[in-house]
């Protein structure tokens, strides 16, 4: 059996393998990754009959189903389009829609109650991509669409927009094929046969010639930060990574340390040794020189390698305890607006000099579950100079190091109208705190070498009729339908809530597109282009079959963040709890009442809406009880708005798998090794055995308990210890024993590590050790002296539907 | 007929009550226009262009901008001839008032985190919701302003005319 390419486990479907007891209905499986049939049309059309026939008797009581997630994880629904269109689908990992049927009417959608949204993950990296460089990019005349695989061709000559309907010329050029040189169908065009595309963008699409890269990294050297010991960790990898970092010739990059001053680095060719500056007047920010402080990668490297290597030593035994973020900003923006680019922040205490200084807010004093307090900014300077950063092009990605209380929630305003990211370590330290310091190491490789795009904008054009309702991300919205993202960056996911302003009944099918306009590190000006279409139904019955429940989950996450800042921590949590009602309840009037009797029913394509919204309540964001930290709090909530789909399911719901009998599961091959894959779990302490090992893999961090009774074969084959008692509490490695077991194991958590694009922390403990409650809070079912389990949940929701 | 306090302050309401409604407009076509923007042919055409859209914003957040400038002297205006109103016992026209007043306050207390006067977010203005509330108010108060015109022209008269 084998997996899809790269993606976590809720991602992929195999047709061949759902489970035997649930009904199988009204999706198209993707096929994605794996052909169990060599004729994928024979496949699909039995699907289709099968789906057609099923469909009444797809309706599930979650309280006698107890195997909600398969052993390969949850199943990607995908729009059932007709005849032409199948062949073409935009990869729901790159965008999807919550009802893969677009209900005709407002009213329709209103009577199933399910939230109607796009999930979009814009500049995800593929691993096929066409991208086209023609000296004609075909778009509508009128809403300015592209020309995309859903379009009608009236004629050879002539093609209808599926977005505005209007009948557009065909210019000559789209019908040469440049390789035979001769006139012919457009259908054979990429345009025509990919949702996805990229095009290189003439120069009508920029108005100053495309940016370089420009790089400037923010460092804070005060006290903490010092001690924490980040800055010789960050130097290290920076100097790594060097010749990797995504540019061209023009690359530029510079260097600002603050503490209570601001210390400038003067790197222009010619000098023997870097020039340190000072300014310690933080009221009214200058820069001490005009043109040297950005530099030349290429030009300027000895030097850069020479800082790099000294400035640890430079700030060694560094006493000054203040941090003037926000001067350090207003110099960045300074030094940036001619260009625009990127800067990046290493913040480890809570600002407290000069311009934006903020507040100690968090009290230990308990307050009510139900109002959370300092959830939003304390101030808007933050947002003022995102937005004034935004206007200029630059985006602020923020690393949050702090071991202390340092307002995340104001702090990060400064990223999120900028399109940056965020990062965030709690009680970061290179000596004491191993796995930490080893997610950033990774996260800050893979952050300083992946793709990026510059100087961008984003549009989301929809069929007449629809309208983008609310957006949910990173991004400065500057008109209905136009997301500023000074940055773009391969993990930034996109939510966009939609309301059906209008009746959509002349039209069969529905069309999104997402046109990404960026610059490239190499400077070439691009667009990509997502496009994708659903049909449009007037029974509820297809609206509720067609669902994707998890893009629903994540709509409804984002929708829950909006709520916890607008109003109260309260609301938001009663507000997904009813977000389950109504989904439960409206499906119930549309069944006879002996279906519904004293059941909890929901239809297949919904069964794990109640479990994941149970596992969102007892999430670090939305929790119930008032000691979480409020910065682990904000960033959990951050989080919910920007991880694309599959990461953001998988931080809700994690995935656990028993690996005490790895050797025995069939092998995956993938990407060239082979892996053992063992079944999933549900998170409940019921599959919980005191003789088994369990991996659990948050997306976050990766936990492997041991179980109190596990063999001693078990601890000696993988765990180079005689027997259970003397294992350590934790381990952050697993030794490298040779034997079937521990090659098999390393080999699977190393998958596991590998196929996401962010770092993790790994941890080894042992059942009954102080760590156990890391793994143990993640289990989602169980029951909490706060919260219920899922069973009290569902008989929860069964009482307040009645 | 005498020139009672009273009757003074009926006419300085009814002056200041144009002047509101004059705002009133100008809100409505300002939170339109934000609205409408994109069925704008000519923007649409250069809209995939950052730079020419970063002059738009300018434009867009200027718009906004003096809807901002708006809103406090809005309140201030209406606070005044409320607290006329108080001090010439005309209770009558005060209540009609009230309910204004204290919304304008609640309004401003529960606006977001903001260092300059202002009641509008341009990070969160674009959201249908907020839109819609903007553009709702903006023709809920026209009409209370229009109403409040006739209302203090008629009370006008009856004063003049009753203390003769």
């Amino acid at each position: 059996m084998q997996r899809g390419g790269g993606m976590p486990p809720y991602g992929n479907l195999q047709a061949s393998n759902l489970p035997p007891t649930l009904p199988v209905s009204g999706y198209q499986p993707s096929t994605a990754g794996y052909n169990p049939n060599p004729n994928p049309n024979d496949l699909s059309t039995n699907f289709k009959n099968l789906a057609f026939n099923e469909r009444t008797t797809t309706t599930i009581n979650l309280l006698n189903e107890k195997n909600l997630i398969h052993r390969d994880g949850l199943e990607t629904v995908k729009p059932n389009l007709q005849h032409d269109f199948k062949k073409v689908h935009c990869n729901p990992e790159v965008f999807r829609c919550t009802l893969n049927a677009m209900p005709q009417t407002s009213s329709l959608l209103n009577k199933a109650r399910l939230p109607l949204g796009i999930l979009i993950h814009p500049f995800k990296d593929l691993s096929q991509l066409p991208v086209i460089q023609s000296s004609v990019i075909v778009r509508c005349r009128s809403c300015r669409t592209y020309i995309n695989p859903y379009v009608h061709f009236v004629d050879s000559r002539r093609w209808k927009c599926n977005l505005c309907y209007r009948v557009n010329d065909l210019p000559e050029e789209f019908s040469f094929d440049p390789v035979t040189k001769t006139y012919g169908d457009p259908q054979r065009r990429p345009e025509i046969r990919s949702a996805t595309i990229e095009f290189i963008a003439p120069s009508e699409y920029m108005l100053r010639p495309p940016q370089p890269a420009v790089y400037l990294y923010l460092l804070d050297v005060s006290f903490n930060a010092i001690s924490t010991g980040y800055l010789n960790l960050f130097c290290q990898t920076l100097l790594d990574e060097l010749d990797k970092i995504p540019g061209d010739s023009r690359t530029q990059i510079g260097f600002l340390c603050y503490d209570r001053s601001l210390y400038f680095f003067n790197l222009s060719e010619g000098l023997s040794q870097p020039q340190m500056l000072i300014v310690p007047d933080l009221d009214d920010v200058f820069l001490p020189l005009p043109d040297e402080l950005l530099v030349n990668l290429h030009e300027s490297k000895e030097l850069i390698s020479d800082l790099l290597n000294n400035l640890p030593s430079l700030f060694e035994g560094n006493m000054e305890t203040g941090s003037a973020l926000g001067a350090a900003l207003q110099a960045a923006y300074k030094l940036m607006h001619p260009t625009g680019g990127r800067i990046t922040v290493m913040q480890t205490v809570l600002p407290t000099v000069g311009q934006g200084a903020l507040q100690l807010r968090e009290s230990s004093s308990q307050t009510s579950a139900k109002n959370i307090p300092h959830l939003g900014p304390a101030t808007d300077f933050y947002k003022k100079l995102a937005l004034d950063c935004s206007a200029q092009q630059i985006a602020v990605d923020l690393f949050m190091l702090n071991g202390q209380y340092a307002d995340i929630a104001s702090l990060s305003c400064i990223s999120k109208y900028s399109a940056g990211c965020i990062y965030y370590y709690p009680s970061f330290h290179t000596i004491k705190n191993i796995p930490v310091t080893e997610k950033y190491e990774a996260d800050l490789r893979r952050y300083l070498t992946r793709k990026i795009g510059f100087e961008s904008v984003m549009r989301i054009r929809c069929t007449r009729g629809l309208s983008i309702h609310t957006f949910h991300g990173n991004f400065f919205v500057r008109s209905t339908d136009l997301l500023s993202l000074p940055n773009i960056n391969p993990d930034a996911g996109f939510g966009m809530q939609m309301s059906i302003e209008d009746t959509l009944a002349e039209a069969s099918t529905v069309c999104f597109q997402a046109a990404l306009l960026y610059t490239s590190s190499k400077g070439e000006r691009r667009i990509r282009v997502h496009t994708l279409c659903l049909p449009v139904t007037n029974h509820i019955s297809e609206v509720y079959s067609s669902a994707d429940q998890q893009a629903i989950i994540s709509l409804l996450a984002k929708m829950a963040v909006d709520r916890s800042l607008t109003s109260s921590m309260g609301d938001a949590r009663d507000a997904l709890m009813n977000a389950a009602i109504d989904c439960i309840g409206s499906y119930s009037t549309q069944l006879n009442s002996s279906q519904k009797m004293g059941a909890v029913v929901l239809p297949h394509s919904l069964r794990i809406v109640p479990l994941f919204i149970l596992g969102l309540l007892k999430s670090t964001g939305f929790k119930g009880n008032t000691n979480t930290k409020t910065d682990d709090r904000v960033f959990a909530l951050q989080q919910f708005k920007v991880l694309p789909i599959s990461y953001l399911l998988q931080s809700i719901y994690p995935s656990l798998y028993p690996v005490h009998n790895i050797t025995e599961q069939s092998e995956v091959v993938k990407s060239g090794t082979s892996v053992r894959m063992p079944p999933l779990i549900q998170l409940s302490s019921a599959n919980i055995d005191r003789h088994g090992v369990y991996v659990m893999d948050t997306g976050e961090s990766v936990y492997m308990i041991v179980g109190g009774s596990v063999s001693d074969t078990f601890c000696q084959n993988v765990l180079d210890k005689p027997n259970f008692m003397s294992i350590p509490d934790t381990m952050s490695d697993l030794p490298e024993m040779e034997n079937p077991l521990s090659i098999d194991l390393r080999n699977f958590i190393n998958y596991l590590l590998d196929c996401r694009p962010n770092g993790s922390t790994f941890l080894v403990m042992r059942d009954d050790s102080k760590a156990r409650h890391l793994f143990y809070q993640h289990m989602v079912e169980d029951r909490t002296e706060s919260s219920m389990s899922y069973y009290e949940f569902l008989q929860y929701l069964q009482q307040q539907i009645k | 007929m005498a020139f009672t306090f009273a009757a003074f302050c009926y006419i300085v309401a009814l002056i200041l009550t144009a002047v509101l409604i004059f705002f009133a407009i100008f809100h409505i076509i300002a939170f339109d226009e934000l609205k409408t923007d994109y069925k704008n042919p000519i923007d649409q055409c250069s809209s995939l262009n950052p730079v020419s859209e970063t002059y738009y914003i300018y434009y867009m957040l200027s718009l906004i901008f003096f809807v901002f400038q708006l809103v406090l002297p809005e309140y201030f205006i209406h606070m005044l001839f409320t607290f006329l109103f108080l001090c010439s016992f005309q209770f009558g026209s005060l209540l009609f008032n009230l309910p204004l007043a204290v919304y304008h306050v609640h309004r401003y207390m529960t606006r977001p985190v903001m260092s300059s006067p202002g009641l509008y977010d341009p990070t969160s203005i674009m959201n249908a919701d907020q839109l819609n509330r903007a553009q709702k108010e903006g023709w809920i108060k026209l009409a209370f302003y229009l109403l409040s015109f006739f209302y203090y022209l008629y009370s006008m008269i009856y004063v003049l005319v009753s203390s003769s």
